[in-house]
Formats: structure tokens, C-alpha cells, sequence
């Protein structure tokens, strides 16, 4: 059973719906507080989304420092799978796990609203199991959202195929309509949708399934490998 | 009358209250004492104005665990699960600074639901401006708009409904109100209440600045500044604008979340309205006990706040918990986890026996707990014993010319067509701005008929029930006639939970009425109360909780009588989402429900969303025959139910016919679906767009069994029309495309929002 | 010795601005003509106990570049300022 840990900054919320995201699919997953500094027996880390840190200053600027993101950075580059959501993937891109930044969305307020996503590459362990040019239905839920990047960064992330997952309409100003990428090993994943909830056609969209079963099924499948 | 020279006269104490304070306590008040009465006893604390009323209320039932008069509502919702309810307005703050306003609205309500012992799982927001023509109602709208998006999201709870309304009465006088429903274990109910001698108040959360020091600062200017330290304060600087911090506010919750959790707490209580006195003298009145309060315990924002400042200080994001000595340290340590500020501000002391002899519990202020004593006063002659007036109340004499002029008959001017695209309006702009899906339980969201939330949260009993939330108000109705205007509120609050097949079990209220100085104002609430209290009679819902807003006037100008009515539904198993307005090509549109109103007038205007648009404000309302209506109401709520617990149904679709009536619900449904309908004709524009509640658009696959169905329990049925095409076509009288429909209803609040 | 700085962050060019640009749009209806090149930022007032005023601005460069500012989107840059923080 894969052990997953979600981590929780004072000012995170979606820490639960996480949890039961994960629950659901089978795994064995717990809450790690924002101080702890040893992520040993962990198959996999999920940064929430939410408010970390009150999102002062900027999302996720203040959460990097936090004594568990030493741990993250550690976990990733022994080749551990991490996902950021949202809030998360903010605190991937300041702590430098991935490149380019989230800046406010285009139209200057907060958007909670279902989204079509399309499934831009498969070399990731979020999208594994997904198909190429797969359409999902996601919402979003952000007032940062709107990936940035330079020349450089945007082009190696097309040549190496790290982008993940584009809106089909972009809602936020996306730079390329990216909603998520990977880094180089694509072991580390961040998205602003949420797919944590789109797990039940009761809540409206069942399609976030198939890429958090990917995630929960992926340290398996690289350690069988 | 009070003299606004005297001090009591400026902290608004009338002479009778002033006498009155002196034969309480048997000797003159000092300064400090006074300012305690001024805010404890103020309207907006003691409802001295409107108690008198509110006893009229139904508020038992064998499900009711926490009536009103606590920090909110709570009742047994079934598999070991309760549900607590409030409702609170924020109208006055908003209208100052409506960012601020409404974000410490919301922190407010928060903090009643958790101070219950429940994780608060949604809010929902009522707003009322004036007409978007005006550039200051377009700042007021964003502003409140973004500070509900802004605290809500950050702090997380997600924001599932509310209303809008646009009205000129609103225009100097927006109002703001914020429900919030939370839920909790049966047995972790716990109340704001202290007992036991010996144990401590701790005050949690922010440091205490002198935010919302408004009525008492004429202490300031009164000569009480010189003796007590405040005299540097520039009075034009004071903060009386509350600033909310939603990161606090989290950890807060989190915190008071977990120490409840681990027993550590006696009794809890938010400090929102009077602050720190009114925290303290509550939960000391409620159980039997006094309290010494060390004013140099309470850690500060600023330097120099007088003793009155910090008593009466609205800072936000506080709570005082009463715990026994032993838990301090582990009390200590939770807060310090998630980076609450606690200290011990307060000692449960025991009655005391009074200089002529009376057994009181007193609240005394203390300069240090071994200090001098700066003020001693029964706490329940603060908390419980304010006044309560039955002020002069009469129909008012404009209401028979206002009555005389029904819109009913009135020729219509312009087509029908533009007439229904006039009333379009898509709320998306708002509520795509909060978070409506956090905690992953919400199956209906914002902008339909009703919110309706899997019934599941953190720490919670499994449970397959689902809760239904809808927040009703129709001032317009309540203009012409307040008692039966908020009966058939309450009546079109439950018809919107039937739409998501949720029961009624509870009403909570916001009242938002004029100045009760002026008769007429008074009779509009003493009227609503009592269609009120007649609507829940007549359904079988206790009301348990409820928040009263005086005072919107402006230049003598009352708001019209605005009572919101928040109903709360249960739904037993929950395992399939209601079939909302998704109707289908090839179903049968029918009207579930009276057809005609009751009375002479088959289809009245009065009061309509169709004549308000015109400046008709008159005419008569009419009520609801109640033999369809009782007959009605379980039979759409049953339908909707056995979908919800995964059974199959010829019905695609149900939608309460309300605000803009059956024209506009019809057009809605198109505007959503993207699939147009062929309805025969109506009988004229009264038809098309008269209001009265207890009426559902439904579509089915199977129109015979349906009517069948309906027809065993009494229910009335008519056929409509058929769903299909690219039009709406209503007899001859409406043909629009589904396009132009749908684009007018998505573009109306952005475009007059942009407009310039 | 204790100095007032202030830290400038702004965005860094090339970068987006919705912010910036929508002040911008909103200037000429307001009657405020030929405002062009509206940037938005963030500006922090803060004492620092530091030997000299560069040993100050040092600091205040460094606490900015690593936690006030987001290099891959944005510019710091401090300065002493005319009276001090209160």
C-alpha cells in the first residue's frame, strides 16, 4: 500500500479533501505537520492547497522556509513523487522545485469554475495513466494562478515535454494555457486544478481519478521498475 | 429621553436606563461601568427594541438541541451528527468600508459556529444594494463581493450561496448578511457557558487594538481621557474600521477545533459585538458566577488604551475559553501549535454577598487580579437585564395610496420579450469568486435553488445524509404587506429545498428593518414576526436563531422591511445529485402547484420583480391556497429525495418558480441548458411574471406516470409544453433564441458592473 | 546605529502586469490623461540595526532578494529612508 504524506502549513485547507482523495484510491495516507523534518516511509508527498502561511507576502513564499520544504527538496531529488496543488504547486515553484512563477489571474479576481483540461504529456507521475490529448473536467479554484516564465524556461519545458496538463480555455492568462508541469525527472508535479475534487459525479466530475491514481500507483511502478 | 449633553446621553443611555443603572447598583457608576452599560445595552447587544417581538417565535421541536440566545442554532440531524445555524448581518460596517465589512462579517459568523463545539462547513450571503447606475453602489458591490471571496476562501469554508438584490432603498443603506452552517459530533456540543470557581477566562487570538471603538469613544472627548492615560489618542484617527485577518482566523479555529476536541475546554465564547465585556459578562451570567477581569493581562495592539478601550474593543479573531487551572499548560501548547496567542485574563469567582445583603455574580474589572478594582457589576444586569421596550407601533397612513396602486391591471408597455430578457440575471460574476466546493461536499452550489452539502466533514460520524441551505428575502413583498410577505418567504424558502429534495427542519433570521424610533417601522417588524411565526406554525419549523439589524435610514428614509430567512433542510440519504434545471430534449415541461393565486386576482403583479422594474411599487399581495400548497411541497420534495437516493425517476428536471416568476423560471432553464421549449400560451403578462410561491417547473420523460403520481397525493399538475428547439416560444406572447437568452442572462450584472 | 530602509519590489520588465495595466485603463476616465507606464508593486518600511548605511542596504538587499522578493518575476531594490519607522 503506497504511504503517503500530505503535508500541512498553518493556513492550508484542502489538507482533509487530500487525504480523503487518497483514502479513496486505496492508499495509506496521514497529515505531516509543516515542522516535521524526516519524511522517511513515504512513498509519495501531496502539498495541499490552500492559504499557506496566510499567503502573505505571496503564495507560498513564506511556506518554502518551513522546516518540512529541507525534507520535500530531499524526498524529490531521491527520486520520491511530490505533487503540489495548487497552493502547492505555489510552494514548489518558490522553494525552486519548479521553474516559473504564479502571478494573479488575468482578470483580477479569485475563480472557482470547472475547467477542461487536456492531457499534454504522459511522462509524468501525475498523467501516467492518462492519455495524450485526453480531456478532463476539473475545476480550478485560485486568484494566483497564471503560470509565468521566461523565453528560456517556456522552451525547455516544450522541448522536454514537461508540460502536463493545458486548459483548453485558458481562464487565468497562463503563459502557453499551462495548468501543470512536471520537472525534468517527472517525479514532481505541480497543477492549479484541483483533482482532489473531481473524484465523484455526486460532486459533479469523477475525471481528477485517473491522475491521482497515477500518482498513488507510481512509486510502486518506478520501484518495480 | 436622554440628554445628549449628559455623558450616559452621549454613550447613547437614555435618563430612564441611566436611573435605572443607579438602582442596579445602588450608588452612581463610574465612567467605566458606564461605558460597559452604554455597549451591553445597546440595541444592537440587547435587542431592547425587538425582544418584546421575537418571544412570539415558535422555536421547540423534539430535534431543537440549541434554541436562540446562544452563539447559534443547533439541532440533531440524525447518525450522531448535529447542525448549527446562524445568521448575522454586517450592514453598517460594510457600508463604511465594504471590503472590511463584509470579510469581518464573515469572520463573525465563523466564530458563533465554532464557538459551538461545530467545524464550520459553509457560508452563504444575502447582499442588497442599491440600483449598479450609481458608481458608488458598483465600489460597494466589488468591495463586498471581494472581502467575502478574500476572508472566506483564505480562511476555508467555502461560500455556497446567497442572493442578490438591487433595489434604490438600499442605496445609502447596503445590506450585508452572512450565514454560516457548521456541523459536530452529537456529544461535543458545548456552550458559551462559565462554571466552576477557580477556573480561568483565557483570551485567544489577536492582540486587542481599538478597532471598532465607535459609540463609547465620546469617553474620550467627555473628560474621561485625562484620568485614565488615553488623552494622546488623536481622536480622528481611532480605528473604528474593524480589519479582519482570515490566517488568524484559521489557526484560531484550528486551534479552539482541537482543544475542544481534547475536552480541555468548560465553555467557549466569541468576542464579537462589546468585545470583552460582552464575552465575559455572558458567559459568567449564564452560569451563575462572577469573574474578575486583570485589564493588564489582555496583551494589546497599541500602547496607552484606556480601560473602557479595552473592554469594549471589537478587535477581531478573539475567543474566550473557560478552562480548569490543571488543562492550562495543555491549553498552552495547542495554542502555541498552530500560533495562537492565549492568556489567562480572567478568574471564575463566586457570588458575592452585597452591602444590603443580595447574593450577586458580579464582573469586576480589575487593574491587576490583586489590583484595584475599576469596575463591579452584576453580570447578568449587563448581559440579561437591559431593558426591553414596546415602542409605539403603527400601520402607517401611505400604506392604503401604496395598496391602491396595484400594477396588476396595468397595460404592458413594450413586448413581452423584452420584458423576460430585462429580467435576466446570472449571479455568476459573484460567486465564481469564492471557494463553493471545500471539505468536497458540495453536490448543489451557488446560483441555483438551493445549496445542498453531503453532510460529512472531519471528525465527523459516517453519515450518507446531506443538508440543504437557502437563504429567502423578498422586500417588495414585504412593502405592500410585512406579515404575509415574510410568510410566504418562509414558504419560498422551503419550496427551494424541495427543489433539491431537502425537508425543512429550521429557520434562522435576519431582520434588516428602518429606525424603531419611527411607528411604522415598528409595526413592519411586529407584523413580519408575526407572519413569521404564523408561516412556521403552519409548517411545523421551530425558529432557532435569529439576529436583528435596526436603524438602516437615511435621511429619514427607512429601508423597506427586508426579513431574510435562512431554512435548513435535512436529506436521509444522499448518494445521487438532485436533477437540478438540466432538462432534456423531447421531456414534458409541466407546472407543479396551484395555478392560480388565491383570492379574486388569479395572477397578481404586486410587488412583482416585473412591476419593481417598471417603478410600480404597489398593489395588493396575495397569499397561497393552502390545501395545494400543503399537498404540493412533499410531493416535490419526495420526488426529488428518491433520485437523491439513487432511484430511478421519469423527472429530468425541477425548478422553483420564484423572483421574475414562471417566464423567467422557464428561460433560466434554457439559459443552462442550451436547449429551448415550445409552452402554450399563458394567460397574458400576469401569467408570465406574477410571483407567488409553492409552484415548480418539472420536466419528465414520462408525463402520464408523473401526473399520476401527483394526482395520488393531491398535488396539481399542467401540462406546459415540450422541451426542445433553438427557441423559447411561450404561446404567442414570447419567441427568443436560446442564444440571445442565454447571452443577455450572463451579460447583465458584468455589463452594468463595467458600465461607466 | 539604527536606519530606516525601504525596499522597492516591482515586477521585472517583460513580466505581466494585469495590475499595473488595469489602473492604467482605468486613469483617463477618471479625467487623469497621458499617465502611461503604470507599474504596480509592493514597497516595505522597515529599522535595521546595521554599522553604516551600506552595511544597512547590504542587509536590507539580501532579506529582499531572499524572502521579499520572487527573482524569477521580480526586482528588489532598498533605500535609506527620510525619517524613521514608527
Amino acid at each position: 500500500m503506497t504511504r503517503v504524506g500530505v503535508v500541512v502549513f498553518p493556513g492550508s485547507n484542502c489538507e482533509y479533501d487530500a487525504l480523503a482523495a487518497m483514502t479513496s484510491l486505496g492508499a495509506d495516507a496521514e497529515l505531516v505537520w509543516h515542522s516535521v523534518t524526516d519524511l522517511d516511509g513515504f512513498d509519495a508527498i501531496i502539498l495541499p492547497g490552500g492559504f499557506a502561511h496566510g499567503d502573505y507576502l505571496r503564495p507560498g513564499a513564506l511556506a518554502r522556509f518551513s522546516p518540512v520544504m529541507e525534507a520535500v527538496t530531499r524526498f524529490a531529488s531521491d527520486g520520491g513523487s511530490v505533487l503540489g496543488i495548487c497552493n502547492g504547486f505555489q510552494v514548489l515553484t518558490e522553494a525552486g522545485l519548479l521553474p516559473g512563477a504564479l502571478q494573479k489571474n488575468r482578470g483580477l479576481t479569485f475563480l472557482c469554475q470547472p475547467t477542461t483540461l487536456v492531457v499534454s504529456s504522459t511522462a509524468s507521475v501525475l498523467t501516467s495513466h492518462a492519455t495524450l490529448g485526453q480531456e478532463l473536467v476539473i475545476p480550478i479554484n485560485h486568484f494566483s494562478g497564471s503560470y509565468t516564465c521566461d523565453d528560456a524556461t517556456y522552451d525547455e519545458l516544450i522541448a522536454n515535454d514537461r508540460i502536463v496538463l493545458t486548459y483548453k480555455e485558458n481562464p487565468n492568462g497562463s503563459r502557453g494555457d499551462i495548468a501543470g508541469i512536471t520537472n525534468a525527472r517527472g517525479n514532481v508535479v505541480g497543477l492549479m486544478p484541483h483533482p482532489e475534487r473531481a473524484m465523484s459525479t455526486l460532486l459533479g466530475s469523477d475525471d481528477g481519478r485517473i491522475l491521482l491514481e497515477s500518482f498513488v500507483t507510481a512509486p510502486i511502478a518506478s520501484f518495480v521498475l | 429621553m436622554n440628554s445628549p449633553a449628559s455623558l450616559h446621553g452621549a454613550l447613547g443611555l437614555s435618563d430612564e436606563e441611566f436611573e435605572q443603572i443607579k438602582a442596579v447598583l445602588g450608588r452612581d457608576p463610574n465612567h467605566l461601568e458606564l461605558a460597559l452599560f452604554g455597549v451591553m445595552w445597546s440595541e444592537h447587544c440587547s435587542y431592547k427594541s425587538s425582544r418584546l417581538h421575537l418571544r412570539r417565535l415558535p422555536t421547540t421541536g423534539a430535534h431543537v438541541l440549541v434554541g436562540p440566545g446562544e452563539n447559534a442554532g443547533v439541532i440533531d440531524a440524525g447518525d450522531g451528527i448535529a447542525v448549527a445555524i446562524r445568521i448575522e448581518s454586517h450592514n453598517h460596517p460594510s457600508a463604511i468600508e465594504p471590503y472590511q465589512g463584509a470579510a469581518t462579517g464573515v469572520g463573525g459568523i465563523l466564530r458563533d459556529v465554532f464557538t459551538m463545539g461545530a467545524r464550520p462547513l459553509a457560508v452563504m450571503d444575502p447582499l442588497f444594494f442599491g440600483e449598479l447606475n450609481d458608481a458608488r453602489q458598483r465600489w460597494l458591490v466589488e468591495g463586498v463581493v471581494s472581502g467575502i471571496s478574500g476572508y472566506g476562501n483564505s480562511v476555508g469554508v467555502p461560500t455556497i450561496g446567497g442572493e442578490l438584490t438591487f433595489d434604490d432603498c438600499y442605496s445609502a443603506n447596503p445590506l450585508v448578511n452572512v450565514l454560516c452552517v457548521g456541523a459536530l459530533p452529537v456529544e461535543r456540543l458545548v456552550l458559551g457557558v462559565a462554571s466552576g470557581v477557580g477556573n480561568l477566562a483565557v483570551l485567544l487570538g489577536s492582540r486587542t487594538g481599538r478597532d471598532g471603538i465607535g459609540g463609547v469613544s465620546v469617553l474620550a472627548s467627555a473628560g474621561f481621557s485625562g484620568e485614565d492615560g488615553a488623552a494622546s489618542i488623536d481622536e480622528a484617527k481611532r480605528p473604528s474600521v474593524q480589519v479582519g485577518d482570515p490566517y488568524e482566523e484559521k489557526r484560531l479555529i484550528e486551534a479552539c477545533l482541537e482543544l475542544l476536541d481534547g475536552g480541555y475546554v468548560v465553555g467557549i465564547q466569541d468576542l464579537g459585538g462589546a468585545g470583552l465585556v460582552c464575552g465575559t459578562s455572558e458567559t459568567a451570567a449564564r452560569g451563575g458566577v462572577g469573574m474578575d477581569v486583570d485589564v493588564t493581562a489582555v496583551p494589546l495592539r497599541e500602547l496607552g488604551m484606556a480601560p473602557y478601550e479595552i473592554m469594549t474593543s471589537e478587535s477581531q479573531e478573539r475567543m474566550v475559553a473557560i478552562i480548569t487551572p490543571e488543562n492550562l499548560a495543555a491549553v498552552q501548547a495547542i495554542c502555541n501549535k498552530w500560533e495562537v496567542r492565549a492568556s489567562v485574563v480572567g478568574h471564575v469567582v463566586a457570588p458575592t454577598v452585597g452591602a444590603d445583603g443580595v447574593t450577586r455574580a458580579m464582573l469586576r474589572i480589575r487593574d491587576g487580579f490583586d489590583g484595584e478594582i475599576l469596575a463591579e457589576v452584576p453580570a447578568s444586569a449587563l448581559a440579561d437585564e437591559a431593558p426591553l421596550y414596546d415602542r409605539p407601533r403603527e400601520r402607517p397612513d401611505w400604506l392604503d395610496a401604496v395598496l391602491a396602486d396595484d400594477p396588476t391591471d396595468d397595460e404592458p408597455i413594450g413586448s413581452p420579450n423584452d420584458d423576460l430578457l430585462d429580467l435576466l440575471v446570472d449571479p455568476a460574476w459573484v460567486y465564481r469568486q469564492y471557494d463553493s466546493q471545500l471539505f468536497l461536499n458540495t453536490v448543489v452550489g451557488p446560483g441555483r435553488d438551493a445549496a445542498l452539502l453531503r453532510l460529512a466533514g472531519p471528525g465527523l460520524p459516517a453519515s450518507t445524509k446531506g443538508i440543504a441551505i437557502s437563504t429567502d428575502s423578498n422586500p417588495r413583498w414585504c412593502a405592500l404587506d410585512p406579515r404575509l410577505g415574510t410568510a410566504l418567504t418562509v414558504i419560498e424558502g422551503v419550496a427551494n429545498l424541495a427543489c433539491v429534495g431537502a425537508t425543512a427542519k429550521a429557520v434562522v433570521n435576519c431582520l434588516n428593518f428602518g429606525n424603531p424610533e419611527h411607528p411604522a417601522v415598528m409595526w413592519q417588524l411586529s407584523e413580519s414576526i408575526d407572519g413569521m411565526a404564523e408561516a412556521c406554525n403552519g409548517l411545523n419549523l421551530p425558529v432557532i436563531g435569529g439576529n436583528v439589524s435596526l436603524y438602516n435610514e437615511s435621511g429619514g428614509n427607512d429601508i423597506d422591511p427586508t426579513p431574510v430567512m435562512g431554512l435548513l433542510g435535512v436529506i436521509d440519504h444522499l448518494v445521487a445529485p438532485p436533477p437540478g434545471w438540466n432538462w432534456r430534449d423531447g421531456d414534458t415541461v409541466v407546472l407543479v402547484g396551484a395555478r392560480h393565486a388565491d383570492g379574486d386576482v388569479p395572477f397578481p403583479l404586486g410587488g412583482s420583480r416585473w412591476a419593481t422594474r417598471r417603478h410600480r411599487r404597489g398593489g395588493h399581495l396575495t397569499g397561497v391556497e393552502p390545501g395545494a400548497l400543503h399537498a404540493t411541497l412533499p410531493f416535490v420534495t419526495g420526488e426529488v429525495a428518491s433520485i437523491c437516493a439513487g432511484h430511478d425517476s421519469d423527472v429530468t428536471a425541477v425548478h422553483d418558480v420564484g423572483g421574475g416568476g414562471l417566464a423567467t423560471a422557464l428561460a433560466e432553464m434554457v439559459a443552462v441548458t442550451g436547449i429551448g421549449a415550445r409552452v402554450e400560451e399563458l394567460e397574458g403578462h400576469g401569467e408570465l411574471f406574477s410571483e407567488f410561491p409553492g409552484r415548480f417547473v418539472v420536466a419528465t420523460n414520462d408525463p402520464a406516470a408523473f401526473s399520476a403520481r401527483a394526482a395520488d397525493v393531491g398535488a396539481p399538475v399542467a401540462v406546459l409544453g415540450v422541451v426542445g428547439g433553438e427557441r423559447l416560444t411561450i404561446g404567442n406572447a414570447v419567441d427568443l433564441s436560446v442564444e440571445e437568452i442565454a447571452r443577455r442572462r450572463a451579460g447583465a450584472l458584468v455589463d452594468a458592473l463595467e458600465a461607466n | 546605529m539604527n536606519y530606516f530602509v525601504i525596499v522597492d519590489v516591482t515586477l521585472r520588465a517583460g513580466i505581466a502586469d494585469p495590475e499595473g495595466a488595469t489602473i492604467e485603463r482605468a486613469l483617463p476616465a477618471l479625467g487623469f490623461t497621458g499617465v502611461t507606464d503604470v507599474k504596480a508593486g509592493k514597497s516595505f518600511r522597515m529599522n535595521i540595526d546595521a554599522d553604516s548605511e551600506t552595511d544597512a542596504l547590504e542587509k536590507a538587499t539580501a532579506l529582499a532578494e531572499r524572502l521579499l522578493s520572487n527573482p524569477v518575476i521580480e526586482d528588489a531594490s532598498a533605500r535609506l529612508g527620510a525619517v524613521h519607522a514608527s
